[in-house]
């Protein structure tokens, strides 16, 4: 068996390079989910509240977001918006706006379909025992609606590291930019270090939201 | 009516630990008319699944003309073909029509003839009055109407006997009736039937022998329903029959 | 904008979409066989290929698919596998989308109800006859919003491919704003042809969804 380019790993910082670059792409991932959460919410109860105007706005946002590549979207924003506004954006700040406006249409059809799963006959009911709509709201909905969102929201969480992998394409050094960097480096002495490094990264990135994608689903589970 | 179709014979069922049919025996003739009655969890339904082999039995044996009942046995598609079964829920396959879901079984398990199986099809749905309704979905039809086209669906296999699983159970009470109407019309046709049910009033007219049923045994056995349903020899049933007056 | 420039970029635009819409397609065919056939191994409980699935499905609905290309395409060869661009995006695509599509599938045959596999057994029928004519249906249909859904997204995701040498349609986004410099006619285009591969894709999608609803669904 030839050498396949493990041993590169092992070599300088290299290990430690690639997971600062897996760090890069999570951190992203983590403020974008944060403030998609945040804003999400809003927009979910914001849908719900029957305003038709809204409602349509919302129903062509989601659209759009739903059948652009988040790919095409990096472009328009770290090239296009800088050509036309002239202002200046880093690669960093255009990936959290680009997964910000992903994350937020789609945490905010989560939230309004948790939203309108609850049954009539939940609110009916509290209300009959004499509820107010707050208490009804902080006592009979929103625990059943959390329940729903939480293990939803984890999911997105992984499907955003697992976008991150495309903001190389503007340039940024996150684990797959590394790991080209470190093939190129180590060309004469490890001609294929490709196969090793590659398998590193497919495996770091399976570690990654392979646990995190089992929580979701375990607290799925438990609070079906 | 004296040749014997069913035997059942030290039948055992037990779900892990828990026993549902204790050493239970029975004789069914060709053209007898059975009705089994008891508190739910006596063993009443899992007796006609048993039957059906939809369940594992952990002793005894089950014969239809002679013939075991095995659950994983290889003639059991074949067995199957010979008992009907109707169950509570209504269990009509939902991505077919009608007329579809009563042709399925003749033309695939039995590679029946389109045309002839048609006809006969079409003949049952007007005997139970949905003929007009051949063509439309499960979903389009109300809870009584989907028992009587179930009740056709496994009367086109000929089957020599017929399981009825609590077939008005699930039903709003308007409803039961029309889909009793039908199953007193098979029992006047001489068809053999293991009815299990809570519609006493239907037992008392049906039944040519009523079981009494509790813990998985026969409590107590009449061939005269109208006398055990004025009057029943055990405490038990007296108390069970008890139950449904107000 | 350079109306001209647009205009004369125009036919490389439609030549990329066309690339991209075939391996696409490909790619979502390969991905429905795939995940069927996983999801039957998984439902009948077939020992062993079950665990594989299992895990395959596992590692490919935890992985990127940009990394899964890089791999295919950039490390494979170095092992003795060489395959084309096409190959490898359509192969890629298939082996992402089947992992979602056996999911999908799975939950549409566990949501048909046990009575559906009785009232079948009552009639006579064999294993393979009610999965064939009773089980597999229902699933299927109620499987569809599922699959529509894993269509678009798939065919979102061809966007990774230029990363191959693919000329797909960000590839010859990327390659006219290199040479050219015309960025705002380029990304424009890039949109425009985006939209008008998938916004059809999406109407299908909900069409069709409304129609099985209406005409199998509901017991």
């Amino acid at each position: 068996m030839q050498n396949l380019g493990i041993d590169l790993l092992f070599k300088g910082k290299n290990m430690i390079r690639l997971l600062g670059g897996l760090w890069v792409a999570v951190q992203i991932s983590l403020i974008s989910v944060a403030i998609s959460i945040t804003l999400g919410l809003l927009v979910g109860v914001l849908m719900t509240s029957g305003n038709k105007i809204l409602k349509l706005f919302f129903r062509i946002y989601l659209e759009i977001v739903r059948i652009m590549p988040q790919m095409v979207l990096l472009f328009v924003v770290y090239f296009g918006t800088t050509r036309v506004f002239g202002w200046n954006l880093s690669a960093e700040a255009s990936a959290i706006i680009v997964f910000t406006f992903w994350g937020v249409a789609e945490m905010g059809d989560l939230v309004r379909g948790a939203l309108i799963s609850i049954p009539k006959i939940q609110y009916e009911s509290a209300e009959a025992l004499g509820l107010t709509s707050g208490q009804t709201y902080r006592y009979v909905i929103l625990p059943q609606t959390v329940r729903r969102l939480i293990p939803l929201s984890i999911n997105l969480i992984t499907r955003m590291i697992k976008t991150t992998s495309l903001v190389m394409m503007i340039g940024i050094v996150e684990v797959l930019k590394v790991a080209q960097q470190i093939i190129e480096a180590n060309r004469r002495v490890s001609p294929n270090g490709a196969f090793g490094i590659f398998l590193v990264v497919f495996l770091l990135y399976f570690l990654i939201c392979w646990p995190i994608s089992r929580l979701a689903s375990y607290l799925e589970k438990r609070w079906a | 009516m004296e040749q014997t179709l069913l035997k059942i014979n030290h039948l055992h069922k037990k779900f892990g630990e828990q026993v549902i049919l204790d050493d239970f025996n029975l004789e069914v003739k060709k053209g007898e008319v059975i009705v089994i009655i008891g508190p739910s969890g006596c063993g009443k339904s899992t007796l006609l699944r048993c039957l059906n082999a939809l369940e594992d039995i952990q002793g005894g044996e089950i014969l239809l003309d002679g013939l075991p009942i095995r659950k994983n046995a290889k003639d059991i598609s074949s067995m199957r073909q010979k008992i009907g079964m109707v169950f509570q829920s209504y269990d009509l396959f939902p991505h077919k029509t009608i007329l579809e879901n009563i042709l399925l079984a003749p033309l695939k398990v039995q590679k029946k003839n389109r045309s002839e199986v048609e006809k006969e099809a079409m003949e049952l749905l007007a005997r139970v009055g949905l003929a007009d309704r051949c063509n439309d979905y499960p979903r389009q039809l109300s809870g009584g109407q989907k028992q009587r086209i179930a009740i056709v669906r496994a009367l086109i296999m000929h089957p020599e006997i017929l399981l009825l699983d609590e077939i008005t159970a699930a039903l709003d009470p308007e409803m039961v009736h029309e889909v009793l109407e039908v199953v007193l019309a098979l029992a006047r046709n001489q068809s053999t039937m293991l009815i299990v049910t809570h519609e006493m009033a239907f037992a008392k007219a049906i039944a040519d022998r009523v079981l009494f049923l509790e813990h998985g045994k026969i409590v107590e056995e009449s061939r005269e329903p109208k006398s055990f349903f004025t009057k029943p020899q055990t405490e038990r049933a007296q108390q069970f029959l008890h139950s449904f007056e107000y | 904008m350079d109306i001209d420039a647009i205009i004369s970029y125009l036919p490389l635009y439609k030549d990329a979409l066309i690339l991209t819409v075939k391996i696409g397609i490909q790619g979502v065919i390969l991905a429905f066989l795939l995940g069927l056939i996983c999801a039957v191994i998984m439902h009948l409980r077939i020992p062993a290929l079950r665990q594989l699935i299992a895990f395959y499905i596992e590692l490919f609905r935890n992985t990127p698919l940009l990394v899964q290309l890089f791999f295919l395409y950039f490390a494979l060869p170095k092992v003795g596998l060489q395959i084309s661009p096409q190959i490898c995006g359509t192969l890629g695509l298939g082996l992402l989308g089947g992992a979602y599509m056996a999911e999908t599938f799975r939950s549409g045959l566990t949501s048909v109800a046990p009575i559906q596999y009785e009232s079948a057994q009552s009639l006579g029928m064999n294993r393979i006859q009610t999965f064939r004519y009773v089980i597999l249906p229902q699933a299927i249909s109620s499987s569809v919003p599922g699959i529509m859904a894993n269509v678009i997204f798939l065919l979102k995701e061809t966007s990774v491919f230029s990363t191959i040498s693919l000329m797909d349609l960000m590839f010859t986004a990327k390659d006219l704003i290199g040479m050219y410099a015309k960025t705002i006619e380029c990304l424009t285009l890039l949109v425009v042809f985006y939209l008008i591969m998938l916004l059809p894709v999406s109407v299908l999608g909900s069409l069709i969804e409304r129609r099985l609803r209406y005409a199998e669904f509901g017991n």
